[in-house]
């Protein structure tokens, strides 16, 4: 692998040590965090080396979240791994099943010497990346959950109120049809928001065996949800009226909203900064709405975003570093910063509670729709997350059928049993590669 | 015709003077051909822990799946209609610049322009100029009454990169058909043309067949190229979709190889497009070369 070798000197020349860095143990750090958020992650590197000095944090920006894990486990394959590696929560199934390449984060904190407590963060956050017995495999560090941004301007012109259910959704595209308005609602990252948050926010199974949680044996069930199947047929009907409006795959549908054209869509929370930014209107953000057809009441929603996950085969003080930066980051300071000017949920309840005293939430209305979504509930095995081999491909053909859906080649019953039956040869594969 | 021998005085000379070509062709060709037949043959989890010898069973799924049947036919249409487009474009402003006399240099200089343009760069620009909300070109068609989008319709995306794709390609191939009709001697034209013969007759009868050897050579690089060097264009704008209507073969390579962090099935692909490569360009010399006129 002279090619990743190549890499990690290329990326080890671009970063400027200090004078005193022979003395310190040096941690590497790889993310995918570009611009401001990037910008951000060096703040908090440089923060945590300022206040000790036996360590010193070395943050390597690696290009997104794929081609960040790729290198690193390229990487590895080389002998030539970072310490902390920033992977996303899709690939927490890959990343758990390579016993011997990594370093459970609970099983470092309690061989290093630093105060620690598991419990600080989040339930919803913490399930995500926990074994079925409770035991914390990464840290969390970026999270966010989906939510639904709207257009107030546009809400506002045609007297509607903020939708709480699909109905009230199709009843809002309805009077903004008759305003002359065409595109009511849009998503993006559709498996993400549409199919994993669906089924958790109405408490129902994504797959088999706990979402995956209780072994590779896990199959794929989304295609038996009713309610999921009658939805999405209703939102590929609704094109015809020109309701909802399909922008492609992950944020590419982000002009629809940010130009005015939909006047609802449903993505990420840490889309905050980039609102401020390009909307032109007035903007709110709302829980997702709930369908009545298939539930109450919501339970809570999922969490997306990445983890730093820790890799084997460096020296033993060196992973006291990583167990003191991973302290360092966790602390209500950090986090309520990281948070605020992100967008991204805070993760620990001590965080959450300094930003709600800070005043964060009532000058910025709706910022906390994520983190109140993430923990309405006690989380269930349906609603705790998801963990499935092969996720990233699977995504892909989740994608990929429901633009057959969007396309009218097929219905949405066709599009999700297509999905889970591929979905499912690649979860076997996976099943036997990985015993 | 002659030939002319030349020998060396030692003998070791022309072995060394080859060698700094062998050594390239063996570092970048044939190790990595070896690596992909070598990992083709195994299943690996992405870290590499855990690796077992699974014979042919990679080649067996991937001819059973259906998917990758249809990626191939995509690639067969795009790679013809990108061929086609780009050649075709490529000769019509090569014979109209052929023909300026004035400021030929500038014409010849912005043509050859999106050459230097990397695809991954193009892609992005594409990406830009068709986007269904705020792209240019989107809002021009639908001025004219067409609604682009080809994040839901195909068709679209099919076309958005088959012009991506190609418009880098029409400046490659505009430089080697200027220059190949420029290397046609003028007194074969003018005389066509003192016998009667008009601008179509001349380029039919006399530049076409004298541009043979050209039209084959970029026959050849254009398939290739729209075989292996497209990938950046269809990661920038379409990313395969909607559903597999744009996945050609070698998006597909990349997407389970650095994606799904498959190895066995990426090597396996990586060394069936090897194979297809290698026939189609036995094929080209052995068949389609003996009917060019040199």
């Amino acid at each position: 692998m002279t090619l990743s070798k190549l890499m990690m000197a290329a990326a080890l020349a671009g970063v400027a040590l200090p004078a005193n860095a022979q003395d310190r143990t040096e941690i590497q750090w790889w993310h995918a965090m570009g611009g401001a958020l990037g910008e951000k992650v060096e703040a908090i590197a440089a923060g945590f080396n300022e206040s000790q000095d036996a360590f010193q944090v070395v943050p390597v920006y690696k290009g997104n979240y794929t081609e960040t894990m790729t290198a690193a486990i390229a990487a590895f394959r080389a002998g030539e791994q970072p310490h902390v590696v920033q992977v996303f929560e899709v690939g927490t199934a890959t990343m758990m099943a390579a016993e011997g390449a990594v370093k459970p984060v609970h099983e470092m904190m309690a061989e290093a010497d630093v105060a620690w407590n598991a419990e600080a963060y989040l339930p919803a956050v913490r399930s995500y990346y926990s074994t079925p017995a409770g035991e914390l495999l990464s840290l969390p560090f970026n999270s966010s959950s989906p939510v639904m941004w709207y257009n107030k301007d546009l809400l506002d012109r045609v007297g509607a109120d903020v939708p709480r259910t699909w109905d009230d959704v199709f009843a809002v595209a309805d009077k903004l049809q008759a305003d002359g308005h065409e595109c009511a609602i849009s998503f993006g990252w559709q498996s993400w928001t549409m199919i994993e948050n669906y089924l958790a926010w109405h408490d129902q199974p994504i797959g088999t065996r706990e979402n995956g949680f209780a072994g590779f044996d896990t199959e794929l069930v989304f295609d038996e949800a009713e309610g999921l199947t009658a939805l999405l047929q209703r939102i590929a009907d609704s094109q015809e009226q020109g309701t909802f409006k399909y922008g492609g795959r992950r944020g590419d549908s982000l002009p629809l909203f940010t130009s005015g054209e939909c006047a609802m869509w449903i993505n990420s929370s840490a889309y905050y900064a980039d609102m401020q930014q390009q909307a032109e209107f007035a903007f709110g953000q709302t829980m997702l709405p709930l369908d009545t057809e298939t539930a109450e009441a919501p339970q809570n929603s999922i969490i997306g975003g990445a983890t730093l996950w820790v890799l084997s085969g460096h020296e033993g003080e060196d992973y006291q570093g990583v167990a003191e930066f991973f302290n360092h980051m966790s602390s209500p300071e950090v986090q309520a910063d990281w948070h605020q000017s992100t967008g991204y949920v805070p993760i620990t309840t001590a965080a959450y509670e300094l930003a709600r005293e800070q005043g964060f939430y009532e000058e910025n209305p709706g910022t906390d729709t994520a983190i109140r979504q993430l923990s309405l509930n006690e989380p269930t095995e349906n609603s705790r997350g998801l963990r499935f081999g092969n996720f990233v491909q699977i995504r892909d053909v989740i994608n990929e059928e429901l633009e057959e859906l969007w396309s009218g080649n097929k219905t949405a019953e066709e599009a999700l049993s297509a999905a889970a039956e591929r979905g499912n040869a690649l979860l076997r594969e996976f099943q036997s590669a990985n015993q | 015709m002659r030939t002319k021998n030349v020998t060396f005085k030692s003998p070791w000379l022309p072995y060394l003077l080859v060698a700094p070509q062998l050594l390239i062709t063996a570092v970048f060709f044939l190790w990595p051909a070896s690596q992909a037949i070598y990992q083709s043959v195994l299943r690996q989890d992405a870290f590499g822990l855990r690796t077992e010898f699974v014979g042919l069973a990679n080649f067996r799924r991937l001819f059973a799946d259906p998917l990758y049947f249809d990626a191939f036919v995509t690639t067969v249409v795009f790679s013809a209609l990108v061929t086609g487009i780009s050649m075709l474009a490529a000769l019509v402003l090569a014979i109209m610049a052929d023909r300026v006399l004035r400021g030929a240099l500038a014409y010849r200089t912005l043509l050859i322009w999106p050459y230097a343009v990397a695809p991954a760069v193009a892609g992005v620009l594409w990406w830009f100029l068709f986007n269904p909300t705020i792209g240019l070109v989107a809002y021009a068609l639908d001025v004219l009454g067409y609604e682009w989008n080809h994040f839901v319709d195909g068709t679209d995306a099919m076309a958005l990169i088959v012009i991506a794709a190609a418009w880098r390609q029409v400046s490659y191939n505009f430089l080697f058909f200027l220059a190949g009709l420029q290397a046609i001697p003028r007194s074969l034209i003018e005389a066509a043309a003192i016998d009667g013969a008009g601008p179509l007759r001349r380029f039919l009868t006399i530049q076409l067949p004298l541009l043979s050897p050209t039209v084959f050579f970029l026959m050849v690089v254009n398939v290739v190229y729209a075989f292996f060097e497209t990938f950046g264009i269809v990661h920038a704008t379409t990313r395969g979709g909607p559903g597999n209507d744009t996945v050609i073969l070698v998006y597909k390579v990349w997407r389970d190889a650095f994606e799904g962090l498959n190895l066995g099935a990426s090597a396996a692909q990586s060394v069936v497009l090897m194979v297809i490569v290698i026939a189609l360009t036995a094929i080209q010399f052995r068949f389609i070369e003996r009917r060019v006129e040199y």
